[in-house]
């Protein structure tokens, strides 16, 4: 134990002399929080839009107006052909073309079923989900009341709405992008430091020659490694607590279920996570090598854990890849805590996940460190 | 874990350090083969050798660090084998690169290795002090390690590896690149260390660091060339040396002349003195001047001096040298 406390000690110590790192373990889920909730909003609104009206009639500039107080469509200008539409979609200096055909006006008053033109670019397809979405639903609406108007006109009363479907969406409401995101990066922040710091641990001692003198000494290969990644669990946790803080301070994420339950399934993850680390540090021969391997798994992860696609949209091999991943379950966990309230039992296969996760972790790694040279 | 306050008694017959046949090969190349050593309780076991020759591969094996490849060998009554944490726990170890943490203060080094070696509290505060005052570090106790100079770290690297009290200490190179003053210092350190009860195990390739220790191993290509005290091994050579010095300056010509001279090893030139080497000579003063006298030579100043154990070593290596000529000679035709 003292020789455990010796290491986690030493370790503390050089962490706090090496400003840099120590700067990037409170300062990195800071700039990531503000980053990832403020820039990345998946709910596209604004888009430049330009208004190509081939009748310019009353009815033509009321469902303009319309689309554009929905907050989707800016009007950036009127054009008077397609190539202008085109040219302007090129240089991007417009998403969205609405084409309103002449007889536009003449048609709807009577009663004449007629259609406009909606033009996307299509570059970007979470800008035409949006679009096109946003649009067809005003269209469909505004032909409801435009018949109802009619038979009304004629004297009858229709049904208010044949079918409709109400969409009622739980948890998020208001589908803000921060609140899926916020706790989400929980995961992501932890994996990419624990990973980082614990993967050149071991190696910077190798590099410096100081392993040689740990292994000649008494001390076992459990002290060694238990004793370098305690620190970095304390850390882990710190980071942990400062992005759930802020987050719910200035985007306002909701804690719906249990934060001991959080914190206490966190450590399965946070330990598989630096098994990991660890795992890396006995591949690599240099801090260099040990940071790009970091990185190199980084990326699978944010792209397959569901962290900004949904796991349900990957193709079955992607799936399975993203089954191994600790960030994919550990994800499901923070979400379901934080946004649905879910108790253990609802995140109960999660945690087997992730144990099971850990066990091949730790042995490969302890298989791999040896107490010997050469 | 109770701290060592004392060199523990370990088995308390038998030499500290016995190996017989170690042999350890990486690839297709024998870093150290077939090496047999034995060194006493409480001696300055020197082993030499040019870089590469094998010094720190047989250390390693000798703390249990690396598996020979065949051979066997007890390391403070511990098999060097199948019982490496034995070994471990009595041993002190020290290499050129001064395993240091450049980020830790002098005291927090020593601090942790104290603790690494098991000691706590008191014990561990006390001993601290101690070697602190031993080695003179007070005043520098505060400096955080990467900002000392070669000689100091040194030092820290010396208490660091000795804090436990170990009754074997490894040093391997542990004067590499360090300034001559420093050095000296150095050695006085190891003598003291020694008065104390400790054995030491040094390697080196300063020649003149051979002379200080009471027991000597060669080694070159991995192999075993001599082993015994520096006299004994001096001796052994049978060699005589010869200070020459000329009347006028074409040392390079007798130079020249005198290596082709039978029974003449070697000639070196420190400025206008030539030192001259010879092997197994009746007469190395009368080989010298019948060389030279009749070709023209005027000699002004020649005198025995004391055969050092480079001189010795120098020899061994040209005779290994030779004989493997010879070898591939033969294979070849």
């Amino acid at each position: 134990m003292t020789r455990l406390l010796a290491i986690a000690w030493k370790e503390l110590v050089q962490l706090r002399r090496d400003r840099m790192t120590f700067g990037m373990m409170v300062g990195l889920p800071i700039m990531q929080l503000m980053l990832f909730g403020y820039a990345i909003n998946t709910d596209v609104r604004h888009m430049p839009t330009l208004v190509y009206d081939q009748d310019h009639s009353l009815e033509a500039r009321d469902f303009v107006a319309r689309l554009s107080i929905t907050g989707f469509y800016d009007i950036v200008g009127h054009v008077h052909d397609y190539d202008e539409i085109e040219r302007a979609l090129r240089q991007g200096r417009a998403r969205v073309a609405i084409v309103i055909p002449s007889e536009f006006g003449k048609s709807i008053r009577a009663g004449r079923g007629v259609q406009a033109q909606l033009v996307v670019d299509g570059s970007d397809p979470q800008t035409v989900a949006s679009a096109t979405n946003t649009a067809m639903s005003l269209g469909a609406a505004r032909s409801g009341e435009l018949s109802s108007l009619r038979l009304a006109q004629n004297g009858l009363v229709g049904p208010a709405q044949p079918l409709s479907v109400e969409p009622t969406t739980w948890y998020n409401p208001e589908l803000k992008t921060a609140i899926f995101v916020v706790p989400g990066l929980v995961g992501v922040i932890l994996t990419m430091t624990m990973i980082m710091f614990t993967s050149m641990a071991i190696v910077r001692e190798r590099e410096r020659g100081t392993l040689e003198q740990l292994i000649v000494s008494p001390i076992g290969r459990v002290e060694l490694v238990v004793g370098k990644i305690l620190p970095y669990i304390v850390i882990g946790y710190v980071q942990m607590s400062l992005i759930l803080g802020v987050g719910r301070l200035v985007f306002h994420v909701p804690l719906q279920g249990s934060l001991p339950l959080l914190y206490l399934l966190a450590s399965v993850f946070i330990a598989a996570c630096l098994a990991l680390g660890m795992f890396f540090s006995t591949l690599a021969k240099t801090q260099q090598q040990a940071m790009q391997m970091s990185f190199f798994f980084l990326l699978p992860n944010i792209l397959l854990s569901g962290f900004v696609f949904p796991f349900e949209g990957m193709p079955v091999p992607a799936q399975m890849l993203s089954q191994a991943l600790p960030l994919t379950h550990f994800l499901r966990i923070v979400r379901g805590i934080t946004l649905k309230g879910a108790t253990f039992s609802d995140v109960r296969i999660e945690l087997v996940w992730l144990a099971a996760i850990l066990f091949v972790l730790v042995a490969l790694s302890s298989m791999r460190f040896s107490k010997k040279l050469g | 874990m109770t701290s060592e306050a004392t060199p523990q008694p370990i088995a308390a017959e038998g030499p500290v350090i016995e190996c017989e046949h170690l042999s350890r090969k990486f690839g297709s190349l024998w870093a150290v083969r077939d090496v047999s050593l034995r060194v006493e309780r409480g001696q300055i076991f020197g082993v030499l050798g040019p870089n590469g020759a094998g010094k720190s591969t047989t250390i390693r094996m000798l703390c249990g660090i690396l598996d020979p490849t065949s051979g066997r060998g007890t390391v403070v009554g511990h098999d060097i084998a199948k019982d490496s944490e034995g070994i471990k726990q009595n041993i002190g170890y020290m290499t050129q690169r001064f395993s240091l943490y450049e980020d830790l203060t002098v005291e927090e080094n020593l601090r942790f290795y104290a603790s690494v070696y098991g000691m706590s509290g008191r014990a561990r505060k006390q001993r601290i002090e101690a070697v602190l005052e031993e080695a003179g570090l007070r005043d520098r106790r505060k400096q955080l390690a990467g900002t000392l100079s070669g000689g100091w770290k040194q030092r820290v690297a010396l208490a660091s590896s000795t804090i436990h009290r170990p009754p074997l200490l490894f040093l391997d190179e542990p004067t590499a690149g360090v300034d001559p003053v420093s050095r000296r210092d150095f050695w006085d350190q190891i003598h003291r260390i020694s008065d104390q009860g400790t054995t030491v195990l040094v390697t080196t390739h300063y020649m003149d660091e051979a002379e200080r220790c009471h027991r000597l191993a060669f080694i070159f290509r991995g192999e075993l060339l001599a082993t015994g005290t520096p006299l004994e091994v001096i001796e052994r050579r049978n060699l005589s040396v010869l200070e020459l010095e000329l009347e006028d300056n074409r040392t390079l010509e007798a130079a020249k002349l005198l290596r082709t001279t039978e029974g003449v090893e070697e000639v070196n030139h420190f400025g206008l003195v030539m030192r001259v080497a010879l092997r197994n000579s009746q007469d190395p003063e009368g080989t010298v001047r019948r060389a030279l006298e009749p070709n023209g030579f005027a000699i002004k100043r020649l005198q025995q001096t004391r055969v050092s154990v480079e001189d010795a070593f120098v020899s061994m290596v040209r005779e290994d040298d030779a004989m493997r000529a010879q070898k591939h000679l033969e294979t070849a035709a």
